[in-house]
């Protein structure tokens, strides 16, 4: 919220300054999405475009909205800004159209790596990721006589030298909040074990696995260390228990690695002690226990084709390179955008997509299943229930609802 | 009620204080720690280092030199423009309780003289719509409103308000006209009123007292509703509380916490004068004795 | 009065609920007996940022669209969803029957479905925030009806508080101040003696902080109606009583109270409804691994990526049969009143 002034004033002063290269469009333009400070200046260089109204509704609830509102004819929006979990919607219900031609047509200064294909057609174009990551506090893991972990079974080791030193009570974090984020720790661990979510090539689930047993248990494990409160923890509490230097490593999302030190009261301690380092690995997988995640636009399937074009120009123009050649800018999030050098903040992020992470699965199904496991997996960490009870549970939270939805018979 | 045979015996007007006291300090702590915080930085008002931090302000010390800092208000108010909210909530408000009033005393009147066992059914069937649970109202609203190109406006939000609150302010109205005798309005009927007169000249010089109670409920319901209006405003319209809730964040992005708390300090004020106003109104409209059993 | 000038006093309050509420409402029922088409089903190859390209499923649109077409408004179920997992769970249900031998084994595998688990709470919830909240309102409203004049407004406002505040609000103010290190927290772990006691994370203390918070929310309501009831009082009756030389017991026990009955079956069924429909104090407290409600699941089936309507349409319908059966005894009561009135 604090950056949304800072944006809008320095993509003024870019436009201002006449570097921003003239950007018309012939129709209106509405743009749907999130709230935060990375969509705010996009959306703010966007709205540089002249020639006709550029509209935008950004807002918590846009995932609440944004279907509903492309799905009339014609849409109200022209376009969604959304991310790799909640692109899917949009496209289940057939509401985004491909962009082959549009981006045939100005698609130059984009980069390959920026589109997202799927099938042959390009759905939507990236603009920044994200990934959770390892962040730590250098100072606490020295006292400790510690090395930084490389994987959560050393993370386990690091917590139990801290706390039996008394230097921190609870030294690990996590957003084990039940619902969403739960979820999302589990779906870390699963794939860090190997797990895969579904049996393959169908929407039958899989998580009631060896894979997702372990994961389990690792995740037990770890809120042994974790503040007795954690079911409650979203990343924001999390972030807010790090701050207040309560917890010494974590694994927490890289959008929010610039903000650990910047926030207002934030003690020397812990701006000079904040430290980040790429995702943990677990059970000798290769592949981290982490996700990767993109944000992007897609444009509305039930608009003109003039729209459509001015939709895919503004929204061009609003992640061109001069975005970011604002610093305060470039900070806000790991860019997708040609020119963009990775500020230390980032390293995380990119250390994951190095690492090999797997992409958070773009399957029409999976939301579904995020939301079975984030309502379900707390009895067991509760120790109401045994693991495999617990997943067992899941998966028929998940049946019951994909039955519905008709993906499963 | 000070009448000499109400005086209360000592033993009595003893407990009774400190029943008082207690609920006061119930009722009204949490918010007056709530303003005592949002004079502090984040980190303070949450207290997650040690509790005695939200008392000191170590942290705002740090931060600001003082223990105070109005920064949440600056941001707030200046910062994030909260006073467009603060109108766009008068303005639902008012036509929300004007509305519902003025729609909901014809029904309830209606409701309150009418004999046939219709009355009834139409009150349970009001109960019963109340039951339905808001979210999945609007959910279905959500698709006609769009194609109908009325979505993220205020008046449709207040129609939806309005509508949404009509079974309580029936129940609420139909209660209290039904103390109202009826013979007041059929001797009006014999002097050769029909009924719309016999109500606008009997019934309304006397109904204040049940209407300002109702229309103090409406109105809060139009001041504090959450699910109807953050659906169906856009972010330009936003009433005060979803733009408290933005200020809040998710779980994706980080909010500014201490934005919402100088808000929601804000947002209590224009309460604490309604009330204050009201309260006058309710009890010497009621205690005028118009409305005599 | 007659039907013709009723009709045109009612028509607008009417005409409003009709087209916000009824028909909503019966868009509803419609949504929860047809799902979604089936989906078809394919693979294909996506290629994103940072990864590079796996197989993944996705819908086939044109063969769904089809479908779709075929049957505009979905595939009809009957009531295969209201008997699902998700909602009354009928197989879940017998099996669990049929596999338990004691009561508690039965009851522990009942609470592990989500309806039920949901039905459990809200129910002790209305068992205890009800009849509390009303009593604590009554207390309140005579305590204050009996304080000097000047003194009225500052306890009315007071006493208010805790109503007008946004349910949302006013649950996260409390939340903050019941987190292990907020000031009752702190407060708890002191007068406990364990470090590292906390309410968050214990079912029944969360259960007990819910409850709590459910009357300090109620109470005011009940507070405002009945001190609003309480000046209209019939003076002389109470004189008589007071002649007739009642306790001051007895005459609330006998003049005050039924004066004010309409109006506690009033607030009783204000309080029973919304108390059935708890959601707000769920989500501020973060109480969702404790604590469920029938509102909550709509919620949550709304929330996530995928919207599960249907689901959410069928939890909508059998709240209102479960207020209905709620206030079955009251509804009696009333049309007993009705007819009497008569």
């Amino acid at each position: 919220m604090y950056f949304k002034k800072i944006a809008l004033a320095s993509s003024l002063a870019l436009f201002a300054g006449g570097a921003a290269q003239a950007c018309e469009v012939g129709a209106r333009v509405n743009i749907v999405g999130n709230e935060f400070a990375a969509i705010q200046a996009v959306v703010e260089k966007a709205k540089e475009c002249s020639g006709a109204e550029i509209e935008s509704n950004l807002t918590a609830d846009h995932q609440k909205i944004n279907l509903a509102g492309m799905q009339g004819n014609p849409a109200e929006y022209t376009t969604a800004i959304v991310a790799n979990s909640s692109i899917v919607a949009l496209m289940n219900d057939d509401v985004v159209r491909p962009l082959n031609d549009l981006v045939a047509k100005h698609g130059d200064g984009l980069s390959d790596t920026q589109l997202i294909r799927v099938g042959g057609d390009i759905m939507a174009v990236a603009f920044m990721a994200n990934a959770q990551h390892l962040m730590y506090r250098k100072d606490i893991l020295e006292q400790a006589g510690v090395e930084v972990p490389t994987t959560y079974e050393e993370m386990l080791e690091v917590a139990e030298a801290i706390r039996s030193q008394g230097l921190v009570e609870n030294p690990v974090g996590g957003a084990y909040a039940a619902g969403w984020n739960l979820a999302q720790e589990f779906n870390n661990m699963f794939l860090g074990y190997g797990g895969e979510h579904f049996k393959a090539g169908s929407a039958e689930p899989n998580v009631n696995s060896e894979a997702g047993i372990k994961a389990l248990n690792m995740m037990k494990a770890l809120t042994e260390y974790m503040n007795p409160d954690y079911l409650t923890h979203d990343s924001n509490a999390t972030n807010a228990e790090y701050r207040a230097g309560n917890i010494a490593v974590m694994h927490m999302w890289g959008s929010r690695a610039s903000q650990q030190t910047t926030t207002e009261g934030v003690t020397d301690d812990v701006k000079n002690g904040h430290a980040i380092a790429g995702p943990l690995t677990v059970g000798g997988g290769e592949i981290p226990a982490s996700t990767l995640w993109w944000d992007g636009w897609t444009v509305a399937k039930n608009v003109s084709d003039e729209e459509a074009e001015a939709t895919f120009l503004a929204m061009k123009n609003g992640i061109a390179p001069s975005l970011i050649e604002d610093d305060e800018v470039a900070k806000l999030a790991v860019w997708l955008i040609a020119g963009y050098e990775p500020t230390d903040d980032a390293k995380g992020v990119f250390a994951a997509a190095q690492k090999g992470t797997k992409a958070y699965p773009m399957l029409p199904y999976m939301g579904l299943l995020h939301t079975a496991l984030g309502n379900e997996l707390a009895d067991f960490l509760q120790g109401k229930e045994s693991a495999e009870q617990a997943l067992a549970d899941v998966e028929a939270a998940y049946t019951a609802a994909a039955k519905e939805k008709g993906f499963l018979q | 009620m000070a009448s000499k045979a109400q005086r209360m015996p000592r033993g009595l007007r003893i407990a009774t204080s400190i029943f008082i006291i207690v609920w006061f300090f119930l009722a009204a702590f949490p918010f007056f720690w709530t303003l005592w915080g949002s004079f502090k930085v984040e980190l303070d008002f949450f207290s997650i280092a040690d509790w005695t931090n939200s008392l000191t302000g170590e942290r705002t010390v740090a931060e600001h030199g003082s223990p105070f800092t109005g920064r949440g208000y600056e941001g707030a108010w200046i910062q994030e423009e909260f006073w467009r909210n603060v109108i766009n909530t008068f303005i639902v408000c008012f036509f929300v309780v004007t509305i519902s009033l003025t729609i909901g005393t014809l029904g309830g009147y209606a409701l309150s003289r009418s004999t046939y066992n219709y009355t009834f059914w139409l009150l349970i069937t009001a109960l019963i719509f109340r039951a339905m649970p808001p979210i999945t109202l609007v959910s279905g609203y959500l698709l006609p409103f769009f194609e109908w190109n009325v979505w993220g406006i205020l008046p449709t939000t207040i129609i939806v308000l309005v509508a949404i609150n009509q079974p309580f302010t029936l129940w609420m109205l139909h209660s209290f006209f039904k103390n109202i005798p009826k013979e007041l309005d059929e001797s009006a009927k014999v002097d050769g009123c029909n009924q719309f007169q016999a109500f606008r000249r009997v019934i309304i010089p006397i109904m204040w007292p049940g209407v300002i109670t109702t229309g103090l409920f409406s109105f809060l319901l139009a001041y504090n509703d959450f699910a109807v209006t953050a659906m169906l405003l856009s972010e330009s319209n936003r009433t005060m509380v979803p733009a408290i809730a933005a200020f809040l964040g998710t779980t994706q992005t980080e909010g500014n916490v201490m934005f919402a708390v100088a808000a929601v300090v804000s947002a209590t004020v224009p309460l604490f004068i309604l009330v204050m106003f009201f309260q006058r109104q309710i009890v010497s409209g009621l205690t005028a004795g118009a409305v005599k059993g | 009065m007659r039907h013709k000038t009723f009709l045109w006093f009612f028509l607008p309050t009417g005409a409003a609920m009709i087209l916000f509420i009824f028909m909503p409402i019966i868009s509803v029922l419609m949504q929860s007996v047809y799902a979604p088409h089936e989906a078809v089903l394919e693979e294909v190859e996506n290629c994103v940022p940072l990864v590079g390209c796996t197989i993944e499923t996705k819908i086939n649109q044109d063969a769904t669209a089809a479908l779709r077409e075929a049957e505009p408004l979905g595939r009809f179920v009957g009531l295969e969803i209201y008997k699902d997992r998700g909602h009354l769970a009928t197989e879940e249900v017998k099996a669990a029957w049929a596999e338990s031998e004691t009561w508690g084994e039965f009851r522990e595998k009942l609470t592990n479905l989500p309806f039920y688990r949901a039905m459990g709470f809200t129910l002790t919830f209305i068992i205890f925030v009800t009849p509390l909240g009303i009593i604590l309102g009554l207390a309140i409203a005579l305590a204050v009806n009996s304080l000097h004049r000047h003194l009225k407004g500052l306890m009315i406002f007071f006493s208010l508080l805790p109503m007008i505040v946004t349910p949302l609000i006013g649950s996260l103010v409390l939340f903050w101040m019941i987190d292990s290190r907020g000031i009752i927290g702190s407060a708890l772990v002191g007068l406990v003696g364990d470090p590292n006691f906390s309410l968050k994370a214990s079912t029944g203390l969360m259960w007990v902080a819910l409850i709590v918070y459910g009357i300090w929310h109620a109470a005011p309501f009940g507070f405002v109606v009945f001190y609003a009831g309480l000046q209209t009082l019939p003076k002389d009756q109470l004189e008589s009583a007071q002649i007739d030389g009642a306790t001051r017991w007895q005459q609330i026990r006998y003049v005050v109270i039924p004066h004010l009955m309409p109006l506690v079956t009033f607030v009783g069924l204000i309080q029973l409804m919304d108390n059935f429909k708890i959601f707000e104090p769920i989500v501020g407290f973060q109480a969702s691994a404790h604590a469920t409600s029938l509102s909550w699941i709509i919620y949550n089936d709304m929330s996530g990526e995928t919207r599960q309507l249907s689901a959410a349409s069928a939890t909508s319908v059998l709240t209102i049969l479960g207020v209905a059966i709620l206030l079955s005894p009251v509804l009696v009561r009333t049309w007993h009143d009705f007819k009497g009135a008569k």
